[in-house]
């Protein structure tokens, strides 16, 4: 029997429900130091004195001149410092770290540092300091909008957004032969490998190990090189193993967070309703440093158009800095933010012309031979209409439409889609790897993917399994742990299905044939063990420019159309979703109900984003940092997420498959405002609280 | 102080105003019960105190003496509920799960869709948006998602 | 960060004697411990020697005396909703306690706890006041009773007297329809922005929380509604509440929504 496409049992076991798996703050080590950050309490100034209020007998310290390499956490760029030396460009910007045995102690120990003080900035609109700049340009947008019957503006913002992965962030450094092993919460051990040598220098010793993992959303992307730095330095500077563990207002001030988005479009459109001219400006808040804002806007750009043909597009995009935390990877990765406006702008060309809102993305929509904004030419595996034409058979949309006007109830769309994989030449410079190790009773998979909730072990075990022919049950997955497993890459850009599975298959189909036909067991017990690596292939028909952002930018898209059924409260502007309908199109589910999942979980999650997520920023620190002020949905919040999988298969993922993590993202929040601007509401803006709403002019 | 904790009595020399969440994972050293938030909204420190759901990082270990005090650990490793969140996927990434575990034990007996998403409205969950957790506990209690009536 | 644990002291008490003695001594009470164990959570604990009052069972029933519906200060939110009393006398009360955090909070936060932490924001308060409720004060020394509606004497500020503990509240009969209705920054586990409590009889009541210091009736509007003007209720609501912004909620929003929640108890309420 084949194992993909069946709900498999995981390959997870049974302890993340009985409490044996170990997570971060779980692993205990003898001797071991409990560490703390020191971290600026000016969003912007110089350093000009540093003291130590406490009685330091048993602490460990460390500030930057402990760092023998470079002090810099190595990203897209080198600009941001492990521990700052004398510039702080943000709150929270980590000076110093404190170990010591007691955690007591060291949470007790008092640092007086004394500031010059900087006018800081806040305001993206205001800054200069570009961190990226994108241009995207196809046909003549200034000629075409001139021609057009009219013109529709709209500016759309979107704010910050936190991860609330249930398990904040930690780690625990070991000393171990001569270097230091880190252990903890995170998607990528390999860029925490990547940044551990450029700080320690090329030749240090340093094993990087992902521990199990509670909820990643991309905020466990890049900032897990920040907290696994310093706990390394702790722990060679004192030689003793040293736990950091984030309580959850340190995890939400002072980590990663979504950027926040100012769209402007300007959309020529004809009488009839087709799309002449696309101009849309993009701003992303990228806080104090580069981390990962050029492909935030990277990704967010080529979305920016969304799910429709259009031969005269700009699409402007802008990076800047400001005083605060640095933004980073959050699931959707700059795609929510961008598709969003579009969406709303959507419905509002639509509501411009007095057609309706299906009708104009009918018309509009993408189809295999199209060309994106990019000018990628479209093939088969586009299903923007298929998404589209389900979502509205599926929820009556037009019947429940009419039927709620006037009434407290409304209902609203959104059609998505999202590329998989890294951009344009992005997997092409990974060159990720994957390696199959022939064991005594089986296969073992050696990947730096790693399992954070979504089913990485599950599903890259279904696929070698039917690759290899062999059952299931006899393939284990390593632990990723960078001395021991191929670095296949981050876990990140719903890749870790469509590009590090299809290695997997390559390793797997390549292992059969050196089987011959025996059985693992069989060739094991004769020649013994071997391993095969394979590294990615992109597809031979992919074409980019990166200096000209031209051409293919991803592999394949996955397709989304939401349906969201909403009850406004009149009296407090309260709304209850009802309903939310999610139709996703991502080649084929490997294991449907893990597949499910990823489109229930995204669902909510961008609910939240929609509703009730909002980051107050009081000089440039957030101010509401704690569970009961930042406030995700619970189970009275959510409301049923109808679930429907269409299917597509994509010849270039392994057994058809496509990415998934990010796709389910896009959809809610864009579904919600046209809701609530059926019901007669002005939203332009998320998240739309019950106090927005309550200032929004009718429409 | 002594007090009975997953079925056994156990005695715990710990400062009476310790959280009974650090008792269990670095005096006892069972570190299946989560910290989230510290706050009682996250409710990944759910244990059971006389049978009642509560969340250990807000309870003083003095209030501990004498109580019968249930952690995910006094489940076992294979009660049918467990499974059912492995295999219904109401567990994804898991940390939120020994707490979601232990407050869907409060459920009763032939259950609506809305006594469950109540039972659970104390735990938190960022990975599944709560329905394969309604499907596994459903299931658990012998109702059918369909047949529970909808909100 | 979390307060040190070997700075406090906590001692239990066995009796309610007891714990008076060491109230007295200056010990401050902890029941349920949800509000004081998330001070000490964030580190913003100021008191450092207590005593542990949650096993004085006397303290805990809810029982109901001929015209006096009795709740103890212990009685959890949990007890309240499970009263067959409780739900006879004041089933508002029971809509208020299910929408107070989860069930974990529920089952170990405390009436007493609600009153004696006096934030504008507590979900009890506006039924307690909306009732005309009498808190119930015991020192070594005596017991007195305080009006609830002159219980609270500014911002987190009440009248009790140092060596006082809260033993029970006690509620008249409810004289006309009850209605509750709180405004939360989300629906579940959710913080008052407004939260609301009335009383529709021949003398109607109604209460507010989170919209000023304490939580508040505003007499000129209960005067109008006894003439059922409510448009004059309105006016008088809005101009006598204080709400303010803050990382909840709006002044503006709180205003307006604490109008449209008196109007929605009037129309509610209606016969």
């Amino acid at each position: 029997m084949t194992a993909v496409g069946r709900n498999v049992s995981r390959k997870d076991g049974i302890g993340k429900a009985t409490g044996r798996a170990k997570y971060a703050d779980d692993l205990v080590f003898p001797g071991m130091l409990h560490g703390r950050t020191i971290r600026s309490t000016i969003p912007r100034g110089r350093i000009k004195s540093i003291k130590l209020d406490f009685d330091t007998t048993g602490f460990t310290i460390v500030d930057y001149h402990d760092i023998p390499g470079r002090n810099v956490v190595d990203l897209i760029e080198q600009d941001q410092p492990f521990l700052a030396e004398r510039d702080i460009r943000h709150f929270a910007e980590p000076i110093l770290l404190l170990a010591h045995e007691s955690l007591e102690r060291v949470n007790a120990a008092r640092v007086e540092i004394e500031y010059e003080e900087l006018e800081p900035l806040f305001d993206p609109e205001k800054s200069d300091g570009i961190l990226k700049a994108i241009d995207i340009n196809k046909g003549d947008v200034d000629a075409a909008m001139a021609k057009a019957d009219i013109v529709v503006e709209g500016i759309y913002r979107t704010g910050h957004q936190e991860h609330v992965y249930i398990e904040p962030n930690g780690v625990v450094a070991t000393p171990e032969n001569g270097g230091v092993a880190v252990f903890g919460s995170m998607q990528c051990p390999f860029y925490v490998i990547k940044a551990l040598k450029c700080m320690l220098g090329a030749d240090a010793q340093i094993r990087v190990v992902q521990t199990e993992t509670g909820g990643g959303f991309g905020g466990k992307e890049e900032y897990p090189s920040m907290i696994a730095g310093h706990a390394a330095l702790l722990a060679l500077k004192s030689k003793r193993p040293v736990k950091i563990i984030y309580d959850r207002l340190e995890d939400m001030v002072a980590t990663t967070k979504r950027h926040p988005s100012i769209v402007r479009h300007r959309t020529g459109v004809m009488r009839d309703g087709r799309i002449v001219a696309m101009d849309v400006d993009v701003l992303l808040d990228g806080g104090a440093y580069v981390t990962l804002s050029p492909v935030v806007l990277s990704r967010g750009c080529i979305h920016a158009a969304g799910a429709y043909r259009c031969e005269n597009t700009r699409i402007r995009g802008r990076a800047v800095a400001t005083n605060t935390p640095p933004n980073g990877a959050f699931r959707g990765f700059g795609a929510p933010q961008t598709e969003f406006a579009i969406e709303v702008q959507m419905d509002r060309i639509a509501a411009t012309l007095g057609v309706d809102e299906v009708a104009l993305r009918e018309m509009n929509a993408l189809r295999p031979g199209d060309t994106t904004a990019t000018g990628q030419v479209l093939r088969e595996d586009t299903s923007a209409l298929a998404v589209l034409d389900e979502a509205v058979r599926r929820t009556e949309f037009r019947r429940k439409r009419a039927e709620y006007r006037g009434t407290n109830r409304t209902i609203g769309l959104a059609l998505f889609f999202h590329g998989a994989g890294f951009t344009g030449s992005g997997e092409r410079h990974l060159n990720s790897r994957a390696r199959l190790d022939l064991t005594e009773t089986g296969v073992r998979i050696a990947v730096g993917s790693t399992e954070i909730g979504q089913g990485t072990r599950t599903m890259h075990a279904q696929i070698v399994s039917d690759a290899l022919d062999i059952p299931y049950e006899s393939i284990e997955v390593a632990q990723p742990d960078t001395s021991v497993v191929a670095d296949s890459g981050p876990t990140v850009a719903s890749r870790t299905c469509m590009v590090v599975g299809k290695i997997l298959e390559e390793c797997a189909t390549a292992m059969r044939d050196a089987l011959g036909g025996l059985t693992p067991r069989e060739y094991f017990a004769r020649h013994g063990a071997f391993s095969v690596e394979r590294k990615y292939e992109p597809p031979d028909w992919i074409e980019w420019d990166d200096h000209t952002y031209r051409r293919d930018a991803y592999a394949t898209y996955g397709w989304g159309c939401d349906v969201a059924e909403l009850e406004v409260d009149p009296d407090t502007f309260e709304v209850k979703p009802i309903r939310l309908t999610a139709v996703q199109e991502f080649g084929r589910p490997i294991h449907p109900a893990l597949a499910r999942g990823q489109i229930e979980g995204g669902t909510a999650q961008g609910l939240g984003y929609a509703l009730l997520e909002r980051v107050v920023m009081r000089n440039g620190a957030m101010a509401n940092g704690q569970l009961t002020n930042y406030t995700i949905p619970t189970t009275l919040d959510t409301p049923e997420i109808d679930v429907v999988m269409l299917e597509n298969p994509y010849p270039g993922g392994p057994f058809g498959a496509k990415g998934l993590g990010e796709l389910p993202m896009d959809g809610p929040a864009p579904a919600v405002v046209n809701a609530l601007r059926n019901f007669g509401l002005d939203v332009r803006e998320i998240p739309a609280t019950p106090e927005h709403l309550s200032t929004c002019a009718s429409l | 102080m002594r007090f009975t904790l997953n079925g056994s009595e156990v005695d715990v020399d710990a400062h009476p105003m310790s959280r009974l969440l650090d008792v269990l994972r670095v005096d006892l050293g069972l570190t299946g019960t989560k910290e989230g938030c510290g706050e009682g909204e996250c409710g990944a420190c759910t244990v059971l105190i006389d049978g009642e759901p509560v969340c250990s990082c807000l309870v003083p270990f003095s209030q501990a003496e004498g109580t019968n005090v249930r952690s995910i650990e006094g489940l076992g490793d294979d009660h049918p509920l467990q499974r059912l969140f492995m295999d219904e996927v109401g567990a994804q990434c898991g940390i939120c799960t020994p707490g979601m575990v232990l407050a869907a034990l409060s459920v009763g007996e032939s259950p609506s869709l809305s006594d469950v998403q109540t039972a659970l409205a104390g735990n938190l969950c960022r990975c599944t948006g709560y329905s394969a957790i309604y499907r596994a506990v459903l299931k658990w209690r012998g109702v059918s998602p369909d047949g529970a009536s909808s909100i | 960060m979390r307060t040190a644990i070997s700075e406090l002291d906590l001692r239990r008490a066995r009796t309610v004697d007891d714990a008076l003695a060491m109230v007295a001594d200056g010990r401050t009470p902890v029941a349920g411990a949800t509000d004081v164990f998330v001070a000490l959570n964030f580190g913003t604990l100021r008191e450092r020697a207590f005593v542990d009052i949650w096993a004085l069972r006397e303290l805990r029933d809810i029982t109901a005396t001929g015209d006096t519906l009795v709740i103890g200060a212990l009685a959890t939110y949990t007890d309240a909703i499970r009263s067959p009393v409780v739900a006879g006398w004041l089933p508002m009360l029971i809509e208020a306690s299910r929408q107070v955090g989860g069930p974990q909070i529920q089952n170990r936060g405390t009436f007493g706890g609600n009153v004696a932490n006096a934030s504008p924001a507590g979900d009890s308060l506006p039924v307690f006041a909306a009732v005309g409720a009498t808190i119930v004060l015991r020192s070594s020394n005596e017991e007195r009773r305080v009006a609830f509606n002159e219980f609270y004497t500014g911002y987190r500020a009440t009248a009790m007297r140092p060596g006082e503990l809260i033993v029970a509240i006690e509620v008249p009969r409810v004289d006309g329809r009850q209605w509750f209705r709180k405004v939360g920054t989300r629906a579940a586990q959710a913080i008052s922005k407004v939260v609301a409590a009335g009383v529709r009889g021949d003398e109607p009541r109604f209460a507010l929380g989170s919209v000023g210091a304490t939580t508040v009736r505003v007499p000129s509007a209960e005067k109008a509604l006894r003439s059922d003007d409510i448009a004059g209720a309105a006016a008088a609501l809005s101009a006598g509440i204080t709400p303010i912004d803050d990382v909840r909620s709006t002044a503006d929003y709180r205003r307006r929504v604490a109008v449209n929640l008196l109007r929605r108890f009037w129309s509610d309420t209606a016969d």
